[in-house]
């Protein structure tokens, strides 16, 4: 999953640094994300993985990084353990 | 005198309400600074109400904040947007510098001294977009270094100290941004841009080229981002909506006192501007709920950062900021029908051109267009709550 969400990062993420030289816990903010690319991640996540992202978890916190993508992903799929 | 009872907040802004209206024509023609009703903000100690009590402060609410924007927009707008811009500034202090020993001790300074704090988040080549700084922050050991070319800075020649926006550090990414604190002492101003404007004109935003030097530890040590995503934004969408609230309340009560005095004149005839007015009272109306309904918001969420950085939290204020901006300059034209060529002359006590010029700013500070943009992009995840009173 996490491998999958660096995909789509790194296809709609529109950051001035690669996605691998970006460790999971590090701000996506402070590394260049507008908030028109979170939307456009958040669009290509409910895609991929067929999910709806709930409106509680839209805020800075659930997509600051991509350790808390995948724990948001992983709260609507309920697979946690797939994910390592 | 009470200073910490909403009635005589009220009361003290009225009185400097008095001495700016008394400027207003003045401060207009001239586009110059309403340097009288920003020194009777401080005679009443009006900048530091939103600093805490312990710091010297009122630690006005919001809303009692917004209460004192409509009543100075209702005399002169370019003082009552001096006085909301102070009080965003203030905002990210109160939010973000509480537990900072240097801010906390300059908001101390701020009550004691009643200083007038002003922004510089514009710059030449970001086009209008504040999340973006080209511009980056250098620090050498304690002590820190900035140039901005800050195409805007509303009453710069005026203000005590700015609080600028940067990047981080040279190599920073144009997003990752942080906000600095510079005292009056501590910068130079070189005037790029003269600020010559169809309304507005006294808050005299020119541009200028910014060189500071200062203490490392007055950068706030939060991201820029969550500055502007926790207080800035909000308190701007809310703080300008009760100015131009003032605006429009004021042009209102032009063209009522206009159907009245025809009324009165011609007994047992309605005026031909009352059907008019009555569309004008249910727009300001529409108004004010707008506001209101923000400023509840607002309170309901400043808590919970999770709340106030959700896209919900943005597309509320987005709309509160599109709403309130469009509703004025209908309102005020509304008024302007109503008034006829008494409304559309200068020097008259139906004069409206001004309220007019003023109003035309709201679409722009912040282009509508760039907040409507991005209201549609949320749109495409977000889901608008359909419930009455959810």
């Amino acid at each position: 999953m996490k491998q999958k969400i660096r995909e789509l990062l790194a296809k709609h993420g529109g950051l001035p640094v690669a996605v691998d030289q970006i460790v999971d816990d590090q701000d996506l903010y402070a590394a260049g994300l507008s908030s028109f690319a979170s939307v456009q991640i958040m669009l290509a996540i409910e895609e991929a993985f067929d999910l709806e992202f709930p409106d509680n978890l839209l805020n800075r916190k659930s997509f600051q990084s991509i350790a808390a993508i995948t724990r948001t992903v992983e709260s609507l799929t309920g697979n946690a353990e797939a994910a390592e | 005198m009470n200073m910490s009872t909403g009635a005589s907040l009220a009361e003290r802004a009225a009185r400097v309400a008095a001495v700016a209206e008394a400027h207003a024509g003045d401060v207009d023609v001239k586009g110059r600074f309403p340097q009288e009703a920003v020194d009777a903000m401080r005679a009443e100690r009006l900048l530091s109400i939103q600093i805490a009590k312990e710091l010297g402060g009122e630690g006005a609410n919001i809303a009692e904040i917004a209460e004192v924007c409509s009543i100075l927009g209702q005399s002169c707008a370019a003082a009552a947007m001096v006085f909301a811009m102070h009080q965003i500034k203030a905002s990210s202090l109160v939010s973000h510098g509480a537990d900072v020993a240097w801010h906390s001790a300059f908001m101390r300074r701020i009550a004691d001294e009643q200083l007038l704090l002003a922004s510089a988040t514009t710059e030449g080549g970001i086009g209008g977009n504040l999340r973006n700084s080209i511009c980056a922050i250098e620090v050498e050991g304690d002590r820190c270094r900035l140039e901005k070319d800050a195409t805007v800075i509303s009453y710069g020649a005026n203000a005590d100290a700015i609080l600028i926006t940067s990047r981080s550090h040279a190599e920073a990414a144009s997003t990752d941004q942080v906000m600095t604190v510079f005292t009056r002492d501590q910068y130079t101003l070189e005037r790029t841009h003269v600020w010559d404007t169809l309304g507005m004109r006294g808050t005299c935003s020119d541009g200028y080229l910014f060189k500071g030097r200062a203490p490392a530890e007055q950068i706030l040590p939060k991201p820029f981002a969550e500055i502007a995503a926790q207080s800035m934004l909000a308190t701007s969408h809310l703080l300008w909506s009760a100015v131009w609230y003032g605006i429009a309340a004021n042009a209102m009560a032009r063209a009522q006192a206009f159907v009245r005095a025809a009324a009165r004149k011609a007994p047992g005839q309605t005026p031909p501007g009352a059907l008019r007015l009555a569309e004008a009272s249910n727009l300001l109306q529409i108004l004010k709920s707008n506001v209101v309904a923000g400023l509840n918001e607002f309170e309901a969420a400043k808590a919970d950062a999770d709340r106030l950085s959700s896209m919900g939290f943005a597309v509320a204020m987005n709309n509160l900021k599109i709403g309130s901006s469009e509703t004025i300059l209908t309102i005020i034209n509304h008024a302007m029908l109503i008034c006829g060529i008494m409304g559309y002359k200068n020097g008259t006590p139906y004069s409206l051109g001004r309220h007019l010029r003023d109003a035309h700013s709201a679409q722009l500070m912040i282009s509508n267009d760039r907040i409507l943009g991005n209201t549609s992009n949320l749109l495409l995840v977000h889901k608008q709550d359909t419930s009455l009173l959810g």
